[in-house]
């Protein structure tokens, strides 16, 4: 089908073509730029186009595909580097120019490149929906290879051996082919067969995340701040040092010099948890700042499409976001261009719909093929100004399970990460106790309890610090400040740049109880009459 | 095959079917074929020809922005041209020693040179995994930058300045003394062009007042090195404001990624730049966001910001300084918020120290550098680099945060420790921070910060 262009507005264009579907993908002008129906009138069609609309004029065709927007999904995801319409930058990178031209159409994955392909099944078995059929290795992963989730027979034939990705693995008796690799659409979360409450921790490294506000495999985190609080420096470090098999980083309208060192770093560094490079548990989906709106808008989709992906096979996989705010000012964008009536600051009114909707597709599962996997997603926001009271943040914060406000003025005196222990908040603490008691230690909680009370003690005494001087207070709130600081300077602190960037939980139980036995035993000796000075 | 089909026009379509004028915003109606981006002429009543471009098109009505005073115009007898051509910078290494105006016209007497190349002004994104990671030092010889916030190249620094401070002369200073040090390092009295290598500054100037213009163009002429000056002032049209970065930009791209030029761009003030785009904004009754910023904003610097960096395998970086006035001295407001956003840290200039007298007045606190870890230490500049910057932030910041103590109990009610704290902060912003015309290279910052240190017996 095709028909013409009759408007252009920014990113929007205006389409005289009917038969066209919501959210259908289609092709805009003689440069073939990608974009979606985002609304349908009798007579005319509205396409968001993700690539730059400079140069396009009415009367110009645009095709329909009859397809929504939708990412490839096979082996060889894994260390690639994406743009938010799953173009691979590296190749697109090799065949053009260093710059990105719009209209270049290029495959998310390389068919020329051959995997060997292990059955598991074999001639004559039933398989159901969504069962695994074999397995291709990619990296040190077993990749499966999955029939679809809406197919199911008796396989008439299975591959085994070199195939590339256009082959198929396998086919059933009526003829279903099983491919090696599938196209979904970005908008429609992956099914599952049950969603389970998340239960099992998962370590950041991060000794302020793991000691005062845990992760769990399967939640949700946001953490805010305004520029220059570290929140792209935290992401990075959670997506280096976190115990999940798969990452899938998305650099979300943010800087491209800090996405070329954050390629350079994982292509350097390894994982602590397996010794593997970095980047071989990495997928990359990158739509800097200046790169087009749209794309930016769907570049989150995108990667949590591709996360869900390897969570069907069992794995657990994080996904990190830097920053949504940057999508949800896509969004306001292209609702703008639209004429939608606006909600709160501009931004539209389905904002916090969608986003838990985004939001809502990370969680434990358990798959078609009956095994456990889990999508995690720490989100970066960045609130205008710092000003936390903004839609964004607030639309979150009802989704999302733990809160890492970054705080400016920790920022400003380089604590860094400048996660604030009073705002800051983590719904999973609960859930996590008991796995902390078991697999670390016992007494987990109560030193968890004594530093968050030295910590509140601090600031109380601060406050009359303030007013008295430091010599006005007794020497036993003295010793506590004392304890407090060193609890910030050496604990809570860490440094991203050296061996402490990295620490298992039994190190940062150590370390913070090697903190307060000091704080104990210097207690006693200041009732025993030592001074202070003496002990300090 | 009927006309309207035809995708390509041999030769410019006249028009005089302007429907309406508001403010900068032209809408044209019944015509034939228009592209977004297409530059336009408008031919006023008056005989003037002005410059416009398409921002929308409607059907067979299109709305034209115009970068010049529409004052004068009218619906009857005003012509609008349209080009059938985007907007183009033309390019050639004779571009360096010449000053035009913010549409790209000599105005330093000379003629016009002839173009080697004509390329589309926007610029396309760099591809992320072409860019080169910015590690390379550039000393400014500024203590408080080379020292506690460094610079690199390809990276993007603004200025927070307020009004009525010295942005001017601090950027002037930049300029002056800037320079990049290869690992062998230059020796010392031997500041020649040759030291400073294929090293040139493109200045961008928004809407500037004739003081401030002279200022700048008898520093950018007292420079060894080249420069290519964009000038729109203070009373010149507004809407040029939204071209000139973007015809320095892409000189700025032509110079470093076609010529292997290490290219320093500086922009002044940004915030005149998206005061212009939010009048265009309003024009075309588009919703405001916050203080009646369009909500585009944050992309649109970004289209500027990003067009600074290194890219793999090619010679030749672009590193920008843009320059912006904080309203009210407010670094929450959405232009110097936006920004902050985008680049790679920020030097915040302060009222306080220039009222002390403190040149330039960089406040060390909320003032940093992204880029600055991979930039410093040894092959870069100094090993104790790193070490030197953060004991003196630490030290410094422990004082600044005592001074408020100091303002309830009084000094006297303060121990010993806290006294000294307090003194070093003075004798920091009065030694290390100030530092007036002197050039300080990075040896003699480093020294005297590890001097200062041990004055107070401080570990080093």
């Amino acid at each position: 089908m095709t028909g013409n262009i009759t408007g252009i507005s920014g990113p929007t264009v205006s389409v005289a073509l009917k038969g066209l579907r919501l959210y259908e993908r289609v092709y805009v002008g003689n440069a073939m730029l990608t974009g979606e129906v985002v609304k349908i009138e009798s007579d005319r069609a509205v396409v968001q186009v993700y690539e730059n609309t400079h140069g396009l004029a009415p009367d110009e065709p645009v095709r329909a595909t009859g397809m929504p927007l939708a990412v490839s999904l096979g082996p060889g995801l894994l260390s690639g580097i994406f743009d938010g319409l799953q173009r691979p930058l590296q190749r697109l990178r090799e065949e053009t120019c260093p710059f990105i031209k719009s209209g270049k159409e290029i495959y998310a994955l390389d068919r020329s490149r051959q995997w060997r392909f292990h059955p598991l099944k074999k001639k004559g078995d039933d398989i159901s929906p969504g069962e695994i059929i074999g397995y291709v290795n990619e990296g040190r992963f077993h990749h499966f290879i999955t029939c679809g989730n809406d197919i199911s027979g008796t396989l008439s034939w299975i591959a085994d051996g070199e195939i590339n990705i256009e082959a198929a693995a396998g086919a059933l008796t009526d003829g279903k082919e099983i491919p090696l690799y599938h196209e979904w659409p970005v908008r429609v979360p992956r099914p599952y067969r049950k969603k389970i409450a998340p239960s099992r921790p998962l370590v950041t490294g991060q000794r302020v995340i793991d000691f005062l506000f845990p992760f769990t495999k399967g939640g949700t985190a946001i953490m805010p701040g305004g520029f220059g609080t570290g929140k792209t420096i935290l992401e990075q470090s959670v997506a280096k040092f976190a115990d999940v098999d798969i990452v899938v980083y998305v650099g979300c309208g943010e800087r491209g010099n800090e996405m070329a060192e954050m390629i350079e770093e994982f292509e350097m560094l390894k994982d602590p948890w397996t010794g593997s490079k970095l980047m071989d548990r990495t997928v990359l989906v990158i739509n800097t700042s200046n790169m087009p709106v749209a794309a930016r808008e769907a570049s989150i989709y995108t990667a949590v499409t591709m996360a869900e992906y390897y969570r069907d096979m069992g794995f657990h996989v994080l996904l990190l976001a830097d920053s949504i705010s940057r999508w949800a000012e896509a969004l306001r964008e292209i609702s703008s261009s639209l004429e939608e009536m606006p909600g709160e600051e501009g931004y539209p009114t389905y904002l916090s719909s969608r986003l838990s909707g985004f939001i809502e597709r990370a969680g434990v599962v358990e798959t078609y093929s009956g095994k456990t996997g889990s999508l995690s997603m720490v989100l970066s926001v960045s609130p205008p100004g710092g000003d936390f009271t903004e839609p964004v943040t607030q639309s979150c914060l009802r989704t999302t399970g733990a809160f890492l406000m970054l705080d400016t003025s920790l920022a400003h005196r380089r604590h860094f990460p400048a996660i604030n222990w009073f705002q800051s908040y983590s719904l999973y603490a609960g859930e996590l106790s008991a796995h902390y008691k078991d697999k670390v230690s016992p007494e987990w909680e109560d030193v968890q309890k004594e530093c968050r009370d030295i910590l509140r003690k601090e600031e109380n005494l601060r406050e009359v610090v303030e007013i008295v001087g430091i010599e006005g207070i007794q020497d036993q709130d003295r010793l506590l400040l004392h304890t407090a600081e060193m609890i910030r300077s050496t604990f809570l602190c860490q440094n991203a740049y050296t061996d402490d960037a990295f620490s298992t939980l039994e190190k940062t139980l150590s370390a913070v109880k090697k903190i307060l036995d000091f704080h104990k035993e210097a207690g006693e000796r200041l009732k025993q009459g030592t001074p202070l000075n003496d002990i300090l | 095959m009927p006309l309207r089909k035809i995708n390509m026009r041999l030769s410019e379509h006249r028009y005089r079917t302007i429907s309406s004028i508001a403010g900068p915003l032209l809408f044209v109606q019944g015509i034939l074929n228009a592209r977004i981006g297409e530059v336009v002429k408008v031919l006023t009543p008056d005989k003037r020809q002005i410059d416009g471009e398409v921002l929308q098109i409607t059907g067979d009505t299109a709305l034209i922005e115009v970068f010049a005073e529409t004052r004068g115009l009218d619906i009857e007898k005003t012509t609008v041209v349209f080009t059938d051509s985007v907007r183009r910078a033309p390019l050639s290494p004779e571009i360096i020693g010449r000053v035009f105006d913010g549409s790209f016209v000599p105005i330093d007497g000379l003629p016009m040179y002839i173009a080697e190349k004509r390329v589309p002004i926007t610029g396309l994104p760099i591809n992320p995994t072409a860019r080169a990671r910015p590690e390379e030092f550039i000393e400014t010889g500024i203590s408080v930058i080379d020292g506690l916030n460094t610079l690199v190249k390809g990276q993007k620094l603004p200025v927070f300045s307020c009004s009525g401070l010295p942005s001017k002369e601090v950027v002037a200073a930049i300029l002056r003394n800037s320079r990049v040090i290869k690992e062998t390092a230059i020796p010392q009295g031997s500041e020649t062009s040759a030291a400073r290598g294929d090293f040139i500054v493109i200045f961008a100037a928004l809407g500037l007042t004739f003081r401030e213009y002279s200022y700048y163009m008898n520093t950018l002429k007292e420079m060894k090195s080249g420069f290519v000056a964009f000038v729109n002032m203070a009373d010149e049209p507004a809407m040029e404001r939204l071209l000139a970065p973007r015809f320095a930009l892409t000189a700025a791209e032509y110079l470093a990624f076609d010529n292997g030029m290490d290219v320093l761009v500086i922009i002044t003030d940004m915030t005149n730049y998206c005061d212009a785009l939010r009048e265009v904004s309003t024009a075309r009754e588009e919703l405001p966001g916050r203080r009646g910023y369009p909500g585009f904003m944050y992309s649109d610097l970004a289209s500027l910001y990003e067009r600074a960096g290194r890219i793999r395998g090619r010679k030749g970086s672009i590193t920008m300084l843009p320059v912006l006035t904080m309203p009210e001295d407010d670094i929450t407001h959405p232009i110097p918020d936006l920004t902050g956003y985008i680049t790679e840290g920020q030097i915040v200039l302060s009222r306080a120290l220039h009222q002390k007298g403190i040149f330039p007045p960089v406040d060390v606190l909320p003032s940093l550098s992204r880029l600055m870890q991979r930039g410093i230490g040894k092959g870069h500049t100094r090993e104790d680099h790193r070490k030197v910057s953060n004991l003196l932030y630490k030290y410094y910041a422990r004082g600044r945060d005592l001074r408020r103590l100091e303002a309830i109990v009084g000094k006297d009610g303060m121990t010993e420790k806290d006294r000294l704290m307090l003194d070093f902060a003075d004798l920091f912003e009065r030694e290390f921070v100030n530092q007036e015309s002197v050039r300080r290279n990075i040896n003699e910052t480093l020294d005297m910060g590890i001097d200062l240190l041990k004055r107070f017996d401080f570990e080093t």
